[in-house]
């Protein structure tokens, strides 16, 4: 080799520059940025409309701040409040479900669409498919009940547990009701202490109270003062 | 949780980037689009079977290497000149050949191996040991096909 020649390094920046791998200006830069976010979009989009992906997720607006929405193929298999973070929340689905998570929002239209008529009173009850697959054999039971449980209604965790199969299970159907993936939707919130405390709320007992004002229509809560 | 994939949208966010500047650079902004759809779809698919601690960035650009490779073939089989001015939006992102068509035609000159590790380490920013794999030859099999295309380069285009 030509001891006068530059070494490999000092090429390799010339080359780096001439080839465009350096970027010349933060305008190049945006632009070359902004063309890879696009064609990322267009890649989770293209999974989850040919069934790559196996779980989609998107985020939805609601009086509660902005939800984060997930579904796989069977449909809609969480909902989280703000609370919990995107990625705490993505990270345990990624285990337990499939690490093929990808941010698409057309699957998940339809839960926006009935979620923004629910919190405007237009709507009573929740039309999608729903995966249980995150729902232990228990707790498919008393989630099950509780699915049931008609609007602005309430029941007691002691007679969800007796309608479970459960009936010294009280407590057990409190933690089930606690951990319950898809909140709102499988309406827990419509499950209350006997002589009619609140009780537990994973998203906050505020939000209870909002959601049990909100179906009895009135703001007044037609259940007894606790004892 | 650290020595679990992270969900794939996490990874297609962190080398979304990469992957678009090495595809624009290695195909042309023209074929970039098409190559960065088939590099992710092939690595959402085989993604599950991924060791978790396995280089990601490597394992992307090793994809979007053989899917740039790919391209260059179906277009050496269609015959098409290679940067028609008409096909070319100019208000897309730059291509190489707008930069300095002289170096970028003599880095698609050179052969196979040569053209693919020099692409790989100065427009991947890949180490030698995943050029190597993403080749399959030996790391020093890699470091040689470097140097060779290096010293190819600079015979062809002074700096």
């Amino acid at each position: 080799m030509n001891p006068i020649t530059p070494s490999d390094d000092s090429f390799a920046e010339t080359l780096q520059r001439r080839l465009g791998t350096r970027a010349d200006s933060p305008h190049e830069l945006d632009a070359e940025r902004s063309a890879a976010a696009r064609a990322a979009a267009r890649v989770a989009d293209r999974a989850t409309a040919e069934g790559l992906a196996d779980v989609s997720y998107a985020s939805v607006d609601s009086p509660f701040g902005t939800l984060l929405a997930v579904a796989t193929q069977q449909g809609l298999v969480r909902l989280a409040f703000p609370e919990e973070g995107v990625d705490p929340v993505l990270e345990r689905l990624s285990q337990r479900l499939s690490p093929r998570i990808v941010e698409s929002s057309r699957p998940l239209d339809p839960l926006r669409r009935e979620l923004d008529d629910y919190f405007k009173g237009a709507r009573r009850s929740f039309d999608l498919a729903l995966d249980w697959s995150l729902i232990g054999p228990f707790a498919r039971r008393v989630l099950g009940v509780t699915s049931e449980i008609p609007y602005g209604n309430v029941l007691t965790y002691t007679e969800v547990a007796a309608e479970a199969g459960s009936p010294r299970g009280s407590r057990a159907a409190g933690n089930a009701l606690g951990s319950n993936p898809i909140p709102i939707v499988i309406p827990c919130h419509r499950v209350l202490r006997s002589g009619g405390g609140l009780g537990g709320y994973a998203g906050g007992l505020e939000r209870k109270r909002w959601l049990l004002d909100l179906e009895t229509g009135t703001g007044v809560l037609v259940i007894q003062p606790p004892i | 949780m650290s020595n679990a994939l992270p969900p794939f949208q996490r990874f297609l966010d962190a080398h979304r980037e990469s992957v678009w500047r090495f595809l624009v650079c290695s195909v042309g902004a023209a074929d970039a689009e098409d190559c960065f759809q088939e590099t992710f779809l092939a690595a959402l698919h085989a993604y599950p079977r991924l060791r978790a601690d396995s280089n990601l960035r490597s394992w992307v650009l090793t994809i979007a290497h053989n899917k740039a490779m790919d391209s260059h073939r179906g277009r050496a089989r269609r015959a098409l000149p290679v940067a028609d001015p008409a096909a070319v939006d100019p208000r897309e992102e730059r291509s190489p050949q707008a930069r300095d068509e002289t170096l970028w035609k003599a880095v698609g000159e050179l052969p196979e191996r040569q053209r693919s590790a020099v692409v790989l380490r100065y427009l991947g920013d890949l180490p030698h040991r995943d050029i190597a794999t993403a080749i399959g030859c030996s790391e020093d099999a890699a470091r040689r096909s470097l140097h060779e295309g290096l010293t190819n380069l600079r015979k062809a285009v002074p700096a």
